[in-house]
């Protein structure tokens, strides 16, 4: 049935295209139909579950939370377009999509940090506009960001309180009031401890409290499970069902599948920076949920041959890595790590983020220093060596986090160009530079990557990331290396460069490229690798082959509840597959440039 | 894509071009117009024509003596300021140049004074003993950065402390200075030698020091080292950002160590010119506080070679015209201080806001004419 609560547009359009879930998605129009929603929701009864008490208003009451239209565009791309959403009080409402498809950006707009250039915001049924942060938390919304805001010298009293010293005070009734918070919806705060002590899922409580402090009823979490491992996943989740029946909406931004499916009670999927469907959570697979978010940009894995070689890459031989955290306790964060990747071969490592793969990467460009272990390029032992040795013997390296690690944000390009190949030509000769062999070579690049620029004068930071990533690739590939480390090299890119990003990198495997693939977009991981490794607390716990593996069973392996070699049901594995290769025959590529990063 | 692309290409270049220039002159101008006002508030406020003591300063520093005791100022400050810059590149906070170049100047100075060599070979040892000094004295800074992990910030001011400890410690009669019995109260190394001069050009408003020349030849180097050598690439992208440096191969700690012992080194010839052409030996007459006033004219010139070189005339000219206000007109000389202190304190901040504005209009720019290309390019498909 329709989601009749959502009271969104034309509910003959609607039903037109709402559909049983065996209907191939090939089949069903996208948004570029006139009316740009398809529902997956299958049951007959109410979507939004009654709140279980404190909410007087029940699943027919006026939405928390109604985004209509909303548009936002930055220079040169469009990062929201025609956005609709409604959230039920009383219910946690799950919002998913791909890095980059737009969902920070509109959560953005709706905590008041940015303001919409097209629609409208109703907040419990009233018209809002929201000029900052400070608007939305007077309307009762409140925002916990991916990256704790606490100030780790002062006890969780004196974070809570700080800013908001107007509302109980500074003293013991503030102390009083946050026990009352604590205590109300079971997040278990000592408000004396301090922050320093405190670790990560309960930093994230006190965010929690805080936000509930100054009195939100509306809560916005941004991607709250990156940080956390399984069972802190669990406990946060069993804060959220306490959230919820004491009334509060939350919001929960998300691209995990089954942690979606587990807690939310509706779910709407945004991707290129629009809406595309609802779902409701107890009947929706994990799988459509896949399709629903990546579309049809999937690169599908029967379509090529093998291009493995027999001859041995790289070698990495029980790594080791451990490091003293804040506690001075030792934690091991690399552990008897080993894998070979030979020419011609994708590795792909799958794993939940924080497991290692950012210190296996550190590892083999030599950032970090190794507590043991052996890595051999090419039958060249590179362990003693630094960094620069590494890169020149072929190492090409696409970072995980490109402002921070690939790029000279105020630099303009063709000194971007040198970065990290400075003693190479054609951007050195001897122990000079040659600014105009290396110009020269990054109009080439510019041209031969479709990096999309004005010029080569201007400075990366003006580039949308997609652009910016098509740099670092295209800088990468010119050095020819003979193994490329690619750290998630789709995360916040625009579609459109996705599919060249994966393209490029499947042309240099051909030609013999070895690539570590680190990614996690698990359908990018099975799409692009030969073979598939999955981490776990620094330990390398399973492998996989992504012609017999499926996303979810990887994903269970990520949670460390598999081992070992993983197969999944043949059945399973085709209709997967089967899904992926209609969804790209069916949609042809758009050209709309949907890029969240631009202007940052 | 290419047709419009390409057709774009040249405009745009010499567009965002001309924009960078007035961009990079509007804030220090404005910086300067605006402390000229302030002081011509303060002065009002305080009784006196403001007018009258800008143009006594003014006449003076267009007199040819007043522009030659800039110019020999200026290269004192050049120096330093050189000094300092080389430092923030790397975006290191070297506040010790105060103390290296007294070091570096003491030793010279005791050198000079031992040592009696043609002046070919004298003249360079005297360089080089400062040079070296100086550096060495930076470089315990940066080895303490590296392997200890101590801020520069700190380090550096209590070495120069230690500095002053240490010069007190060498300048004593049968040490560095001269076991003559008791003379004079003063301690004070002996003379330097006669082919320790420096040469000097004699002119219309007096005399010329020659050590512009070294002053020009620091700026020089300096230019072509940052922007022709790999070295300066990794200085310079290490100082725009050391985690993007690290990940691509710059070895950050060599690089710290060696912007220390380079900045050192370039403080140590601070002295020399006062050493070599003027006072020919070291002793009470050292000026202090020359690394901070490099620090202000590093800031004001965007450290950059030719910025500082604009910045450390007009801090010159400020301090030698300033000397004219008390006799002519009964001006409080101090006036210069709060102005040099105003146009460092204006100049950061609007350096900054210029930062941004000038990078959120560049993505503005860039924007808008991929989005024209994109029209462009959409009209072509459609034709």
């Amino acid at each position: 049935m329709i989601d009749t609560a959502s009271g969104r547009g034309p509910a003959g359009c609607a039903r037109a295209r709402h559909r049983a879930s065996s209907v191939p998605p090939s089949l069903l129009q996208r948004n570029d139909a006139p009316c740009d929603h398809q529902e997956i929701a299958i049951t007959a009864s109410e979507p939004a579950p009654t709140p279980t008490g404190g909410n007087p208003s029940a699943g027919t009451a006026t939405p928390a939370v109604e985004l209509r239209g909303i548009t936002k565009r930055f220079p040169g791309v469009v990062a929201n377009h025609d956005i609709d959403i409604t959230v039920a009080p009383g219910t946690v409402h799950a919002l998913m999509g791909e890095n980059g498809a737009g969902k920070s950006t509109l959560m953005k707009i709706l905590y008041g940090m940015q303001k919409p250039d097209e629609g409208t915001i109703a907040v419990n049924g009233e018209q809002v506009e929201f000029n900052t942060p400070g608007d939305a938390i007077a309307r009762g919304i409140g925002m916990v960001h991916q990256h704790f805001m606490l100030a780790d010298y002062l006890t969780v009293w004196e974070n809570v309180v700080l800013g908001g010293e107007k509302l109980y005070g500074i003293g013991a009734k503030a102390k009083a009031k946050i026990r009352e918070i604590s205590d109300q919806y079971g997040l278990g705060i000592r408000p004396d401890a301090m922050v320093e002590d405190l670790g990560v899922a309960d930093r994230q409580r006190v965010e929690i409290l805080k936000v509930l402090y100054r009195g939100a009823r509306i809560l916005i979490l941004d991607e709250p499970t990156a940080v956390l491992v399984p069972q802190e996943v669990d406990a946060l989740f069993a804060n959220l069902r306490d959230l919820k029946s004491e009334g509060v909406t939350v919001i929960f931004i998300s691209h995990k599948l089954h942690e979606v499916l587990s807690v939310a009670d509706a779910i709407s999927v945004i991707r290129r920076g629009t809406t595309v469907g609802d779902a409701d959570p107890r009947t929706v697979t994990a799988r459509q949920l896949a399709e629903l978010m990546v579309g049809a940009e999937l690169p599908s894995p029967e379509s090529r041959e093998s291009t493995v070689t027999e001859t041995e890459m790289l070698r990495v031989d029980t790594l080791r890595i451990a490091k003293a955290d804040a506690e001075g306790i030792e934690r091991v964060v690399l552990d008897d790590v080993s894998l070979r990747i030979r020419k011609g071969e994708i590795l792909g490592i799958a794993g939940v983020e924080g497991n290692g793969q950012a210190e296996l990467v550190e590892a083999i460009m030599g950032m970090l220093p190794l507590d043991g272990g052996v890595v051999t390029l090419d039958g060249v032992d590179l362990t003693g060596t630094l960094t620069r040795a590494r890169r020149e013997a072929g190492i090409g390296y696409i970072p995980e986090d490109r402002h921070k690690h690939g790029l000279l944000l105020e630099a303009p390009l063709w000194e971007n160009r040198m970065l990290g190949h400075v003693t190479e030509s054609p951007n050195s000769k001897g122990m000079l530079l040659d600014p105009a062999g290396a110009r020269k070579d990054t109009r080439r690049i510019v041209e031969e990557y479709d990096v999309r620029t004005p010029g080569i004068e201007v400075t990366a930071a003006s580039l949308s990331g997609g652009n910016q990533q098509k740099l670092i690739i295209g800088r990468e590939m010119s050095h020819r290396p003979k193994l490329l480390i690619a750290s998630h090299p789709t995360r916040g890119v625009d579609v459109g460069a996705q599919a060249q990003i994966w393209e490029q990198i499947r042309v240099a495997q051909r030609e013999g490229l070895a690539v570590l693939l680190i990614s996690a977009d698990l359908d990018e991981l099975i799409g692009l690798s030969d073979t598939i490794r999955v981490i776990y607390r620094g330990r390398l716990v399973a492998d996989a082959d992504p012609a017999t593996v499926t996303a979810e069973d990887l994903g269970t392996a990520m949670t460390g509840a598999a081992a070992g070699h993983i197969e999944s049901a043949p059945e399973a594995v085709a209709e997967f597959q089967a899904i992926v290769a209609e969804g790209t025959e069916a949609e042809s590529t758009d050209d709309t440039a949907t890029d969240a990063q631009a202007g940052e | 894509m290419t047709s419009p692309k390409s057709a774009a290409k040249p405009a745009a270049k010499k567009r965002f071009d001309t924009e960078k220039i007035v961009l990079g002159l509007a804030a220090p101008v404005l910086a300067v117009l605006l402390s000229v006002v302030i002081c011509a508030v303060l002065l009002a406020v305080s009784g006196k024509e403001p007018f009258k003591a800008f143009d006594v300063m003014f006449s003076y520093g267009t007199a040819s003596d007043g522009q030659v005791l800039t110019l020999n100022r200026a290269t004192v400050y050049y120096l330093a300021g050189a000094a300092a810059a080389f430092a923030f590149r790397m975006n290191l906070f070297n506040i010790g140049v105060d103390g290296q170049y007294k070091l570096g100047v003491l030793f010279a100075a005791f050198v000079g004074s031992q040592v009696d060599l043609p002046a070919v070979l004298q003249v360079p040892l005297l360089l080089v003993t400062a040079m070296l000094v100086g550096g060495m004295w930076a470089s315990i800074a940066g080895l303490l950065k590296v392997y200890r992990g101590v801020s520069e910030v700190i380090s550096t001011i209590m070495l120069n402390a230690i500095a002053t400890a240490v010069v007190g410690l060498l300048l004593v009669p049968g040490v560095f200075a001269p076991d003559k019995g008791t003379a004079t109260n003063a301690i004070q190394t002996d003379p330097i030698s006669a082919s320790s001069h420096f040469f000097t050009i004699e002119t219309a408003g007096g005399t010329l020091w020659g050590f512009v020349v070294i002053a020009i030849l620091v700026g020089v180097l300096f230019q072509f080292t940052l922007s022709r050598t790999r070295f300066g690439f990794d200085l310079r992208a290490t100082g725009r950002s050391e985690s993007a440096a690290t990940a691509s191969g710059v070895n950050v700690k060599r690089m710290v160590i060696t912007s220390m012992v380079v900045s050192g080194g370039i403080a140590g010839l601070i002295g020399l010119p006062e050493l070599m052409t003027s006072s020919y030996y070291f002793g009470q007459n050292i000026q202090p506080g020359l690394g901070f006033i490099g620090i202000s004219v590093a800031l004001l010139g965007r450290n950059s070679p030719i910025g500082i070189a604009f910045s450390a005339l007009l801090f010159a000219f400020l301090d030698v015209a300033g000397t004219q206000l008390p006799l002519q007109g009964g001006y409080p000389q101090e006036i210069v201080n709060v102005m040099q202190g105003t146009i460092v304190i204006c100049v950061v901040v609007a350096y900054e806001l210029v930062r941004r504005y000038g990078l959120k209009r560049q993505q503005q720019k860039v924007g808008a004419e991929l989005a024209a290309q994109a029209a462009a390019a959409k009209k072509e498909v459609a034709a």
